[in-house]
């Protein structure tokens, strides 16, 4: 087997524009070690990795690989040199299958390929691997943890001795994420490869890191040892100052009446098949029904039902009393709010301005819209601006591409556009997935200010803790189906988690 | 006609025939078409290459007197115009599709320009292969005459879905289909892959133009390909990008193409236009069955987008 390298990046300064993402960074990562980068959304994590494996040329910076200086120009060859990157997206191929992938990415292919031999290497390959997937299967037929393990394993296949990670598990259920990074650990003590992992989760840096580095607004703030550090000092240098805002004060308010009633809702996925089935669900005004669940379990289709998104295959769903099919004039009438999973996907036009698509829900009433026809570009900008700074939207101006925000601040985005309207419903699904802790906090900050003036919330998290933390009423969805209900007070977590696993 | 009355058999027996006549161009043009779009690329100029592809067959066989010849050169001519159709779209900001209409009209008034000489003289046919010739029956004799050209289809059909399958250079084909970034991380180049994948699709086209102006209907004239070069396109969508389905799509066309001659034959003589609008007909059912936005294309090589 190969032999864990030690990389150390001096002096890493690169430029976008007049903005530094990096600004002289310097981390030695140890042979062997299972080295943590930590940060806020935008602090240049990375930026610095991306350059590291030639994807972005630094302005300026030395890349010492086991004591060498190397040139990585282009990511073949940092791949030549052992470095290979596992991202937060999705790199097989789907149409293909998984022998196929790993074949093919290994670069040296024979004029005619001899399966029979390929898939016998593979399988005595995939013995020597703490997991395995299936080798025959079309990628796209894999679950997400599945394919996460896959692009992991692909990189070992490889004989990659130094993996970047970019958070890793954010696709992963909690007992995957602690298969795959065990494995890892036991890779790295073992020496056989170093690791560099990009996360948000303090827990998988207290369980499996040796050594964090923190990075903010560009900047090196430190590299200390794991065992030096607590969960408050790591927040404290990520954010820079203590973080004590923390959830608005929720206000005891009986709830009112029901905004939103699904009768019998079912629902069916692209391929066809039921995702949702015959869904009864009330919510209603002032509280906030958390829906828990593994992802998969019918969750996105029913917020893509809620959102228009998706047609219903049978049942009703009802808002103040009245059908509604989630239509734009329906939601305009009853001030129905989305903030969907994905928001640059689901939520937004990438190449329209910030500003455009602020306005996507009010471009065509006044004033951005004298008459429904003629659109007037300057009340648009100023409302843009106003919510820009409200929400703290880190852009260029109103002007830019929402395609160049960073993750956090398209949800930023987003939710200035759905709750500056003061919807008497909001549909939250995933609203804090990889955000840092700042913005998490303020997300969920505003979640409950719109319940306590009154908003009926739905929202869907895979996320337990935020469900916990922010429900009135909880529901978790298994297969489709509600398996369980229950007041958030007198919630028991062990009977949540049973029914999240279908017991 | 000496043959016997087969009665009402004489239908299936025509649709057979009509499906290894007809079908050959459809099977020509779908694997062109398969081979450009596997590589992450759409080319609808076919239908010019197509045009372009019968007359220079037809013109080269006429000056030569050999039909096979005809045949090549189609083929060399479809090559240029795949070729030119990617360069074209390598170009910076420029749209496949929009270039590809564009090559459709283009190759199609070339070769009604150029061909203006070679509608009245009538050039020499490639020849058909006599499989039927254990049958005493001559319906039976004459629907299984059948053009090389139809076997070496077949043949091209099975071979590209090995390619695509088992070869490095199949494999890197569907790469740059699938994922330009996956093709890149390899060190493939992209543009030349679809390049060739295009000119070598293009060059498939030309050859079944050569099968219609060189054996059925076997002449030239403008109302040639009535449309078969779009056709077959669509069939690769119906298909499912898959070279094999494309062949079993290919020869349900071209049985459907011969419904209304085949009832003519027993004596159903009203309707005829309406049955020659078969294929038609069927093109516009299947893409509506098969491509409804509800369900997704699974199989659609995930480059392929109808606007980059």
């Amino acid at each position: 087997m190969t032999t864990a390298p030690s990389l150390e990046l001096i002096g890493f300064t690169k430029r976008f524009g007049a903005m530094a993402a990096l600004d002289d960074v310097s981390v030695k990562i140890e042979a062997g070690a299972f080295h943590a980068l930590l940060g806020e959304n935008g602090a240049g994590k990375s930026t610095l990795v991306k350059c590291a494996m030639g994807y972005y040329a630094a302005d300026q910076g030395q890349i010492l690989l086991n004591e060498r200086e190397v040139t990585i120009a282009h990511p073949r060859q940092a791949h030549d040199l052992g470095l290979g990157m596992v991202y937060q997206h999705f790199t097989l191929v789907p149409n293909m299958t998984v022998l196929e992938n790993f074949v093919l990415s290994r670069g040296d292919l024979p004029a005619v390929i001899d399966w029979a031999a390929e898939r016998r290497a593979l399988k005595s390959f995939f013995e020597t691997t703490p997991f395995t997937v299936p080798i025959d299967t079309p990628v796209a037929d894999l679950a997400a943890g599945q394919k996460q393990k896959g692009e992991i394993l692909r990189q070992l296949y490889l004989k990659r001795n130094l993996l970047i990670l970019d958070e890793p598990t954010s696709v992963l259920t909690p007992d995957e994420a602690d298969e795959v990074l065990t494995t890892l650990k036991k890779l790295t003590t073992d020496g056989q490869i170093t690791i560099v992992t990009i996360t948000h989760k303090f827990r998988e840096v207290n369980t499996y890191c040796d050594a964090v580095t923190v990075l903010r607004r560009g900047k090196l703030i430190g590299t200390r040892p794991t065992s030096e550090l607590d969960n408050d000092t790591m927040a404290e240098m990520m954010v820079g100052r203590r973080e004590t805002r923390s959830v608005v004060e929720r206000e005891t308010r009986a709830p009112g009446k029901a905004v939103l009633k699904l009768e019998g809702l079912s629902v069916a996925d692209s391929v066809g098949q039921l995702a949702v089935e015959d869904l009864k669900l009330d919510i209603r005004a002032g509280e906030i029904v958390g829906i828990a669940g593994v992802s998969g379990n019918g969750q996105r289709e029913l917020v893509e039902a809620l959102a228009g998104q998706r047609d219903a295959e049978a049942g009703r769903m009802l808002v103040h009393g009245e059908v509604y099919t989630a239509t734009r004039p329906e939601m305009v009438r009853h001030k129905i709010a989305c903030l969907p999973e994905e928001p640059l996907r689901n939520a937004c036009v990438a190449e329209m301005s910030v500003a455009e698509n602020i306005a996507l829900r009010s471009f065509d009433q006044p004033p951005s819209s004298p008459d429904g026809i003629r659109l007037r570009r300057s009340p648009m900008r100023e409302t843009a601006r106003k919510l820009i700074e409200a929400y703290k939207v880190k852009t260029p101006g109103p002007d830019a591409a929402i395609r160049g925000l960073s993750g956090g601040n398209v949800q930023r985005a987003v939710l200035a556009r759905e709750l500056s309207s003061e919807g008497d419903l909001l549909i939250v699904a995933n609203p804090c997935f990889g955000l840092d802790f700042a913005a998490v906090a303020e997300i969920r900050a505003r979640i409950v200010q719109a319940r306590n003036r009154g908003a009926a919330v739905l929202l869907v998290s895979e996320d337990l803790d935020e469900i916990l933390q922010l429900s009135d009423r909880i529901v978790v969805m298994f297969d489709g189906k509600l398996a369980l209900e229950t007041d958030a007070a007198a919630a028991d977590v062990g009977a949540i988690g049973r029914a999240m696993a279908g017991h | 006609m000496d043959g016997t009355d087969l009665g009402l058999w004489g239908v299936p027996l025509a649709m057979l025939a009509g499906a290894i006549r007809v079908s050959t161009p459809f099977i020509f043009v779908s694997l062109g078409e398969c081979l450009t779009e596997r590589s992450g690329r759409i080319n609808l100029g076919l239908e010019g290459t197509l045009m372009m592809g019968a007359m220079t067959a037809y013109g080269t066989a006429l000056l030569s007197g050999s039909p096979w010849l005809g045949v090549l050169v189609a083929a060399g001519v479809g090559l240029l115009l795949g070729a030119l159709h990617a360069a074209l779209c390598q170009l910076p900001k420029v749209n496949d599709i929009a270039t590809g209409i564009g090559l459709m009209l283009f190759g199609t008034g070339l070769a009604f320009f150029l061909g203006k000489p070679y509608i009245q003289p009538k050039a020499p046919n490639l020849g058909a292969l006599d499989l039927g010739a254990w049958s005493s029956i001559s319906q039976v004799q004459q629907a299984l005459q059948v053009n090389p050209l139809f076997l070496i289809g077949i043949a091209l059909a099975f071979a590209l879905a090995w390619a695509l399958k088992n070869t490095r250079w199949g494999l890197i084909v569907r790469l740059a289909g699938e994922s330009v970034d996956a093709a890149l991380a390899i060190g493939a180049s992209v543009g030349r892959v679809r390049l060739l994948a295009t000119a070598v699709g293009g060059a498939f086209a030309g050859i079944g133009g050569a099968f219609l102006s060189l054996y059925y209907p076997g002449s030239w004239n403008e109302g040639l390909s009535s449309g078969q070069g779009l056709m077959a396109v669509a069939l690769v969508i119906f298909a499912r990008w898959d070279p094999i389905r494309c062949l079993w799509a290919s020869l349900l066309f071209g049985a459907a193409g011969a419904i209304s001659p085949a009832l003519q034959s027993v004596g159903v003589t009203q309707g005829y236009y309406l049955f020659s609008a078969a294929p038609y007909v069927l093109t516009l059912a299947l893409m509506i069955a098969t491509c409804s936005p509800a369900r997704s294309l699974r199989g659609a090589p995930g480059e392929l987008g109808a606007v980059k």
